[in-house]
């Protein structure tokens, strides 16, 4: 079928546009969450 | 953490169905043929594009009316997610353009206001990083984010008001636009689950700021001790 490829691919950039956001916002949640026990860590060493 | 997962392999599931309907339940347009199936994911990014828009500008407003942190929060959730969504817009659109016009790219009225847009919101977010202090950083991004979401009518409305060469409009167009009846199902399902997946990344971005603001408040106690 013509530009069955083209199609395709639009439908792939876009899940993998979404899936890769997706991904960098769950990284960076992660690390924050990370941070928030260190800092939590810290300021209870302090007390 | 469970939830979210739950959520996303519904939402993930309602696309793929969406995305069925639109390649089998749908009709093949006779003119461009099967590369027209691209509408129902570019246009209904799109649309949701300028939602989120809309919720930026909304939270924008409120900020620089209340400074409450929440509407910050909620101001560059939304600016970061319209992003997203105006990639796919961007990415989607020339690969349509390719077989049907012949070339990528044209600097004509929509398509460069719609690569403006998207500049435009990068240039929000990285403002956001130029300014440490955060009342500052809400105030001056607010103020930018109100002024950004002006091109979004003006990308509306383009290609009613300027000749261009993107196509007319067929949703909302007036007398002589409109979808053939199985193309607009397929393509009001598909903007439906769009809207849920908006609504997905929106919400988990939302916590990101949130946490990201606890983690400011932690810092600032643990230098004070």
């Amino acid at each position: 079928m013509k530009n069955l490829d083209s199609v395709l691919a639009a439908y792939l950039a876009g899940w993998a546009i979404f899936f890769v956001y997706y991904v960098s916002v769950a990284h960076r949640m992660s690390a924050l969450r990370e941070e928030v026990e260190r800092l939590k860590g810290l300021l209870n060493k302090g007390k | 953490m469970l939830k979210s997962i739950v959520n996303a392999t519904v939402l993930f599931i309602l696309i793929a169905c969406t995305a069925y309907l639109a390649f089998h339940y749908a009709p093949v347009e006779k003119s461009m043929g099967i590369i027209q199936k691209i509408f129902y994911v570019h246009i209904s990014c799109a649309f949701s594009a300028f939602v989120a828009f809309g919720i930026c500008f909304y939270a924008n407003l409120r900020y620089v009316f209340t400074r409450q942190p929440k509407a910050d929060w909620l101001g560059v959730s939304a600016a970061e997610v319209g992003l997203a969504f105006i990639s796919v817009v961007l990415v989607t659109g020339p690969i349509w353009a390719h077989p049907v016009w012949g070339i990528w790219w044209t600097w004509d009225a929509r398509l460069t206001l719609t690569f403006v847009l998207g500049l435009l919101y990068v240039s929000y977010l990285l403002l956001r990083t130029m300014i440490e202090e955060p009342d500052k950083r809400a105030l001056f991004s607010a103020l930018f984010g109100i002024f950004a979401f002006l091109d979004v009518p003006l990308v509306y409305f383009s290609i009613r008001w300027w000749r261009t060469q993107h196509p007319q409009p067929v949703i909302l167009g007036g007398p002589g636009s409109g979808l053939e009846p199985r193309m607009r199902v397929s393509y009001l399902l598909m903007w439906g689950a769009l809207t849920g997946l908006l609504i997905l990344l929106l919400t988990a971005r939302y916590r990101l700021e949130a946490l990201r603001a606890s983690v400011e408040e932690l810092r600032r106690e643990a230098e004070v001790r």
